[in-house]
Parts: C-alpha cells; structure tokens; sequence
C-alpha cells in the first residue's frame, strides 16, 4: 500500500481526504489508482494528452520523482507520495 | 567599508551584538544591507516589522492597496487608524517608529514588468510577499535575470511554503514551477481564507532567511523547500534541483527579460477575483433582482462551500459546491434558467465553465458574488 498526501487545493476532489492509500508498482500506477478512486482529480493532475500536468510536482520522500524515474519511478510498500501544489497567496 | 555604529545603535542592537555568529560586524552588515519587500500585506507585514527592527539600514516597500478592514486579521504591520491609507505609508509610519534609524523607501505602485528593473535596481536581495501567479513569476524572472536572491514565501488556510531561490547558487522558482496551475484551481487566499496566524510564522521564516543570507550565516533554504502546515504542525523539507531546461535559468534560457506575466499565467495580477465571466455571461445583483421579481422560475445555484451558507445565504438557493459539480450535474436540467454564484464571482464563473463545456447554455454567473448581492440588494446581508 501507497500513502499519497493531497494537497489543500485538491481535497475537494477527495472528499476532504488528507492521505489516500492507494496501489501501484510505480507512480504512475499509484496516480491511475487515485484517479479511479477519485475521477474529478484526472483533469487536474493530467492533460487530455494523458500527460501528467507541468505545475504537478510530485515527491517519493524528499526526492523529486523528476529526477529519479518520473512517472515511472518504482515504488515499494508503505512508500509516501507527495504532490506539491503551487500556492501564490500572501495578503 | 562598512558603516559604524553609533553609541545608540549599540545599545539597541545589543541582543544581536552578543551573538557570536552576529556580533558587531554582522549588524553593521545589517545596516549596509538594502531589501526589497514585495507586497505589504500578510507576509510583508512581519517581513518588514522584523527587518526594520533588525537594523537593516535600507528597506523598500511595494504596495498598491490601501487598508481594509478584513486586512486586520493578519497584517499586524497596519492598525484600525490607518483604515483608508496607502499601505506603503501605514508600513513605513510603524517601521519608523520601531526603529528611526532605517531608510524606509516606498513605492505606492504596482509591481509589473514595466518598472520592476527601477524598482528593485538598488537593493541588494527581494523578499516575494505577493498574493499572486503573475506577480511571483515577475519576481522570479527579475531576480534570475538581476542576479539577487529572491526569499519566497506563500501561504493557503493552514499551508505555507518557504525557499531561497537563488540561481546563482541553486534552482529558482521556474524550476519546481515551470507553469501556473490554470486559473481557478488554486483559490486565492481573498476566496479559500488564510489562518490570520499562518503569514506570521512563513513571513518571520522569509525574514530569518534574508538575514542569514546578508550575514552569510547558517544553513540558508536554497536548494529546499520548507512545506509547513499549521494544523499537523509539520515542518517538512523537500530537495530542490535545478532544471536543466530552466526558461530563465539554465544555460541557455529562453526568457532573457521581463515578459508580460498576466499573459503568461492567463489570470490577473491581483487576488481580487471579482469574477466576471465574460461579456454575456454575467448577470449583476440588480439584474437578479429584477429577474426574480418577474417571477419567471430561475435555478439559483450556490458554489461555495457548506460553512460558507452560515455567513450569508440566498433564499430558495441549491448549495453544490464547486468540488461536487461535475459529479451533481444530474441534478442540473440545461433547459432551466440557472444563475451561479459563490463569495465573489470567482468559483462560480469556474462553475460556468464546467457546465457551459458540458453543454448548458441557459447559464449565467452572479457578479460579484453574493457579496455584490449584500452590497446592492439585500444591506442585512454580510460582506465577507
């Protein structure tokens, strides 16, 4: 099992839920299991390309999935998963 | 050479004095140091307070806006007296009074592509306490393209984030975010709200980081991004690298000056989403009226949030949320009249475009909001 830590600007999308458990052998298996679990959250992670979305950074630990495999970094259990959202506000 | 300190100085920096990592020489650096202060608002506020306190001999400050009274749960740096005032002069009058001894230099002015380079030419490192894409973009741009640190901070409900981008020395901020998210997914802090408290702990940690890195002291934030979170009081850390392929800061960039920003991330350089849809799509408080007291059957429709509806409601209203409508539109007919709406305009003109590219086209967005229905039609109503 896979944690997956959503973001305060997506959990309108998850029901409100902080971490979702999902499976997968590697990311990108982990987020098609999240988006089956949660559809709305397709159109916001990916393009209709299927392409995961450029503002979409994703994290296993500390690491930037960009710099290991991207999406198709493997994962092992219990792993945590983070996506970073960008936040702009400051007023 | 860098400037002395008086007999007075002394005695007030004395705290600072004592550290070893500080000690004279590092508050006399402190006092050479010029810092540009980009917004003056909930992150600027503690940004400027803790700066002007420190001794940092020459802050700008860059602000458009004026006080407001839903200003006061966060901005600590204004009071209920400068209700009305320019922020730029409020900031400067409570900095002065602080500490005399400090330039405070204001520009009452928007920050955009046009005046950035004059702005920012004087000083030595920028502090981004902005409240917008555009704007935080500009920022990052001009600071790769000047060669200055750029203290970053951002903030949202219970989140807040915090670097050094520096691309003398590590990634900048087009690195992790290569493109905006499109508009309307990330709410500003104006429609999602901010813990007042939040730009208190992420301002003061932008103003840590300035300091250090004027003394050159300490492990500095560049190549990290802090993630904090009020609520499970988690600070986190994540690497930062930088991007090869960078637009503005690898080798070979594609952005070699200031763009036009607004273009660039399709949305306004402000956070006051007064969310007009668009020529014909908008219907304003009065016209709504109006339309109401003809009785002619419209679907009211509000977007926001359930907590929202304790604030301020609108009678014989639907409440789906933003998050649930693509979900709910069973619940919708598209041969109905229907009329959506949130605080400002800003979600329900989103909402529009869920339902219009769905095939809807009886559809219209409230201007403004129920605020703007608080304002123009029903005064018992709150505005929030």
């Amino acid at each position: 099992m896979i944690t997956i830590r959503i973001p305060t600007p997506l959990r309108p999308y998850t029901g409100g839920q902080t971490e979702v458990h999902v499976q997968g052998q590697n990311v990108a298996e982990a987020l098609g299991d999240l988006t089956v679990q949660f559809p709305e959250l397709k159109k916001h992670l990916f393009k209709d390309s299927g392409e995961l979305r450029a503002f979409v950074n994703l994290f296993l630990g500390e690491e930037d999935v960009r710099y290991l495999d991207g999406i198709e970094t493997p994962l092992k259990e219990n792993d945590k998963l983070r996506i970073i959202p960008s936040i702009a506000g400051g007023r | 050479m860098l400037p002395t300190l008086s007999h007075e100085e002394i005695h007030r920096y004395s705290r600072h004095l004592l550290i070893p990592e500080v000690g004279l020489e590092g508050q006399q650096k402190l006092k050479a140091a010029s810092v540009l202060v980009i917004g003056t608002g909930g992150l600027g506020s503690p940004v400027a307070l803790y700066l002007a306190a420190a001794g940092i001999g020459r802050i700008g400050l860059v602000d458009y806006d004026v006080v407001d009274f839903s200003n006061l749960q966060r901005q600590v740096i204004h009071g209920e007296s400068k209700l009305g005032a320019l922020k730029v002069e409020s900031a400067r009058e409570r900095m002065l009074d602080i500490n005399p001894d400090i330039q405070v230099d204001i520009y009452n002015e928007i920050f955009t592509s046009e005046n950035a380079m004059r702005i920012a030419e004087p000083y030595d490192l920028i502090i981004d306490g902005t409240d917008n894409f555009p704007t935080r973009y500009l920022v990052n741009d001009l600071c790769v393209l000047t060669g200055k640190p750029n203290v970053y901070g951002s903030i949202f409900r219970f989140d807040g984030q915090a670097s050094v981008f520096y691309a003398e020395e590590g990634p900048c901020y087009r690195c992790l975010f290569p493109e905006p998210p499109p508009p309307g997914l990330v709410p500003s802090c104006a429609e999602g709200g901010v813990l007042g408290i939040l730009p208190g702990t992420i301002g003061s940690i932008q103003a840590t980081e300035a300091i250090k890195q004027i003394l050159g002291i300490g492990e500095s934030l560049i190549g990290k991004l802090l993630l904090y979170n009020a609520l499970d009081m988690s600070y986190d850390f994540v690497k930062l690298r930088k991007n090869p392929n960078c637009l503005v800061c690898s080798e070979s960039p594609e952005v070699t000056e200031l763009i036009d920003y607004e273009e660039f991330c399709g949305m306004p350089a402000h956070d006051q989403d007064e969310g007009s849809a668009g020529e014909g799509w908008d219907i304003t408080a009065n016209e709504l009226n109006d339309r109401i007291a003809e009785g002619n059957g419209l679907k009211l429709i509000d977007v926001r949030e359930p907590h929202e509806l304790a604030i301020s409601a609108l009678e014989g209203a639907n409440l789906i949320p933003l998050g649930q409508l693509a979900s709910r539109m069973h619940e919708l007919d598209s041969v109905e009249e229907i009329v959506l709406f949130c605080k400002m305009g800003g979600r329900s003109t989103r909402a529009l475009e869920v339902l219009v590219s769905a095939g809807f086209r009886k559809v219209k967005n409230l201007k403004g909001g129920i605020n703007a229905w608080a304002k123009d039609v029903d005064p018992s109503l709150p505005i929030y």
